[in-house]
């Protein structure tokens, strides 16, 4: 049963990473567009493509927190009390990040406009560094299953800094590949070739980011290195040829299937992280059968994850149908 | 500075206060002022909703384009307020874990649940809010309203699901410990816990009451300033009707409440009554405070309290002397919830006042009132319903002290020991300001916009959720409308 409720848990912290992570990137071209009329265009094509679900991207983190504390309550609060510094950085930086993004489409004016704007753009490289450098303390076991580990190094580490600029580069190219599509959806070749240039630069930074990974990881955590080139191998070669083809399809600038790739790539190395890490939730001190709650309780938050599965993506699909649908030419 | 208004309450705790974990203080100023900012906005989820989903089976119903002008301006104001909610709820999952990790590594398995719920609630609710925006012109007018009430349902699941776990922390069940840890847990027991119905229909109706209020004073101010026309008074109508009906409810439930308080939660009802001494013939206090164990100041009206909690003169109302001394709440708390218990129900009274005040006029002329009084106090009835509505939460959570989870876990003991929140607290309270300032300023270009509009109902490009304009139109929000 704790199994079933750490799978379900690691869905969100996919999902997460795959929507949340699109959402980030497109934060991270916000802040490199430059100024107010060179990067208008590009951001406007970010308003457009992010702007209907932005934030019930983020509605996965709180999924992942409440599946944290409910189902592993011990390794929620060794979590909360280790890396509070990150933790807290990231939760102002999705404030910031949340208000800035509603109020810029909400305020009329360009200079209240490029405030907010600032603010999204920041945030959207700042929260996805922390939450990096967070898996990384867990991956490489500087969480004491007791907590109160260390408030410095715990994430300011070989490995939480890998995890960090490899969260940022990631976001970046997902949403890069995102953008690209939606830009050749929308029409607009201009674009495309403008975000298929960054996508075709992210990859290859997050590629590099990856390869410099395998050599950080022997260094710092013998013990996550062998187990990511061992059980989870598979998954990383899987990763690894996703990525390759996605740049070939780039250069050959054929967007079909671009987004499954991406969307593949990406999700295998955050599953490769969780089979390496598996029996353990923190390191290999805290197993996960040994930090679970109760079974009545584990079995609420599956019967809960059932229901949002049930309830929630019919309703999206309707919201989808909806955005694509065109006014009604009946009223007025 | 920012934080004077704050200062002075601080040093008077901080006084009371030697002996407790560093970061006690703190973590509770920014979990007090999060959860203060976030609760107001919860009314305009739930009821804003519901005014509006009104607004627009009027404007169906009797063809009123007005109404459904209201319905659709009513439902980007949700959208931007939801916007605002969902952040700083975020922000309060986050604070749960880093202020409060003595709680969550606790008793995360047996109360954690019920936030689960809520999360798929507040998902729905985001979801239909925006299929609600974009269906006004692109699903026909009946479909249309239907979509929008899953998003009423939605935030009352929320709300009811929250609401179980703060209530669950006043009267906790449905688990079994040993050894300090929780070996069984029945989730049922834990969500409908003793207090969860009388918490939530409280919480329901006060949510009804804000939200009615609010709008009711927005409209009241337009009139004020001579906008009497026919969308003006649909807008006031509906709002303050609701508020005005739900008002008797909420006072016949705040007394039954009350009643429950008395027999389940006996310290929080000592507090409240401000009563040191157990005993029979107690006087119903208004004003006062708690000095060195003595009521000072206040006016005393004899045998109320006993004759409101049982119905009889020589009920025995258990005092602070029956809390054992060491988790007694000290002086200044127990004032604090005596004093909001006061302002909740003396801004209570002062609303049912207006809304019968309304129901006179009404009576006798049969049109909005044009009572220049009238509109005055009306276009204050919004705030003033907020202050009730904050005072209410004062009293349940300040009534809990020294308790985080009644007789189970001490707020002490519940805080983290690790770091220092002051930094993480200050750049909370900066942020939070920025943010509620941008939510005030953008609500008010809304509405200065609309006022230049004039009578159409647009798409609805402006707010969080809504359509965006396509992307040909390249000078994006410069101006007008697409």
């Amino acid at each position: 049963m704790s199994d079933t409720i750490s799978v379900l848990l690691f869905l969100g912290v996919i999902a997460y990473a795959l929507f949340g992570g699109a959402d980030f990137g497109a934060g991270f071209w916000d802040l490199t567009a430059g100024g107010a009329a060179r990067g208008s265009r590009p951001r406007k094509l970010i308003d457009v493509s992010i702007g209907p679900v932005w934030e019930a991207n983020h509605t996965w983190l709180i999924y992942c927190l409440v599946m944290l504390w409910s189902a592993f309550p011990p390794a929620f609060t060794a979590i909360t009390t280790t890396l509070y510094i990150p933790l807290g950085l990231a939760a102002l930086g999705i404030v910031l990040r949340g208000a800035g993004f509603a109020f810029r489409k909400a305020s009329m004016r360009t200079p209240e406009q490029r405030i907010y704007g600032v603010a999204f753009a920041a945030s959207s490289v700042l929260t996805p560094y922390c939450f990096g450098s967070v898996a990384g303390a867990i991956a490489s076991g500087r969480v004491p299953t007791g907590g109160a580990g260390d408030p410095l190094t715990s994430w300011n580490n070989p490995t939480s800094a890998l995890g960090g600029v490899l969260a940022v580069a990631v976001c970046a190219y997902l949403a890069a590949v995102y953008l690209t599509v939606s830009a050749a959806q929308n029409h607009s070749p201009e674009l495309e070739a403008y975000f298929r240039r960054r996508a075709l630069l992210a990859g290859v930074v997050t590629g590099a980011v990856g390869l410099a990974g395998i050599f950080i990881l022997q260094a710092d955590s013998p013990r996550l290195f062998h187990d990511l080139s061992h059980r989870g191998l598979a998954l990383l070669i899987i990763s690894a040829l996703c990525g390759l083809a996605g740049l070939a399809l780039l250069r050959s600038e054929r967007p079909v299937a671009l987004r499954a790739l991406a969307t593949l790539a990406v999700a295998t190395v955050v599953c490769g992280w969780g089979v390496a890490q598996y029996p353990y939730l923190l390191g290999t001190h805290l197993r996960i059968d040994e930090a679970a709650a109760p079974t009545p309780t584990l079995w609420v938050l599956t019967g809960v994850a059932v229901a949002a599965g049930a309830l929630i993506a019919p309703s999206l699909a309707l919201l989808y149908v909806l955005q694509n649908r065109g006014r009604l030419e009946t009223r007025s | 500075m920012p934080f004077s208004a704050h200062a002075a309450g601080i040093l008077v705790r901080a006084a009371a206060s030697a002996g407790d974990p560093p970061q006690l203080l703190p973590a509770r100023e920014q979990m007090a002022f999060t959860l203060g900012f976030h609760i107001i906005l919860v009314p305009f989820g739930v009821a804003l909703t519901a005014l509006m989903l009104i607004a627009n089976y009027r404007g169906l119903r009797h063809n009123d384009e007005q109404a459904l002008l209201l319905a659709q301006r009513w439902s980007k104001v949700a959208a931007v307020l939801l916007a605002v909610g969902a952040i700083t709820g975020t922000v309060l999952s986050f604070e749960l874990g880093l202020l409060w990790p003595g709680l969550m590594g606790r008793y995360g398995a047996a109360f954690g649940f019920p936030f689960a719920i809520e999360g798929i609630f507040f998902f729905l609710e985001a979801i239909f809010v925006s299929i609600y925006i974009y269906g006004w012109k692109r699903l026909p007018p009946w479909t249309h309203f239907w979509t929008g009430v899953p998003v009423v349902l939605a935030s009352m699941g929320g709300t009811a699901a929250v609401i179980a776990a703060n209530s669950w922390m006043n009267q906790p069940g449905g688990i079994t410990m040993r050894g300090g840890r929780i070996v069984e847990v029945r989730p049922a027991e834990v969500f409908f816990n003793g207090a969860f119905w009388f918490e939530t229909v409280h919480m329901m109706l006060a949510s009804y009451i804000v939200a009615g209020f609010f709008v009711a004073s927005v409209y009241a101010v337009g009139m004020l300033r001579g906008r009497r026309d026919h969308y003006h008074r649909q807008g006031f109508l509906i709002g303050f009707v609701v508020a005005a009906v739900v008002m008797p409810v909420q006072i016949y439930v705040g007394d039954v409440v009350a009643r429950q308080v008395f027999q389940d939660e006996p310290a929080k009802f000592a507090a409240v009554e401000l009563l040191p001494d157990t005993g029979r013939h107690v006087p119903e206090t208004i004003g006062g405070v708690l000095i060195d164990g003595e009521v000072r100041y206040g006016l005393r009206i004899p045998d109320v309290a006993s004759l409101l909690a049982g119905f009889s003169p020589s009920t025995k109302i258990r005092g602070l002397d029956a809390i054992p001394p060491s988790v007694r709440p000290d002086d200044s708390a127990v004032s604090v919830v005596h004093l909001a218990f006061d302002v909740m129900v003396g801004t209570a009274f002062a609303l049912l006042a207006l809304a019968l005040w309304f129901a006179l006029l009404w009576w006798r002329k049969r049109e909005v009132p044009r009572n220049r009084w009238f509109l005055r106090c009306a276009a204050v009835s919004g705030i003033v319903a907020v202050v009730c509505l904050e005072s209410g939460w004062v009293v349940t959570e300040v009534g809990r002290q020294p308790w985080t989870v009644v007789g189970m876990l001490l707020t002490r003991d519940a805080v983290t020991t690790q770091g220092n929140v002051w930094p993480f607290f200050a750049a909370a309270l900066v942020i939070y300001f920025a943010v509620g300032t941008s939510a005030v300023l953008i609500l008010r270009s809304l509405s200065r916009r609309w006022r230049a509009d004039g009578d159409e109902r647009d798409e609805g490009l402006d707010v969080p959720y809504g359509p965006v304009q396509p992307l040909t139109d390249t000078n994006a929000g410069e101006g007008g409308r697409a």
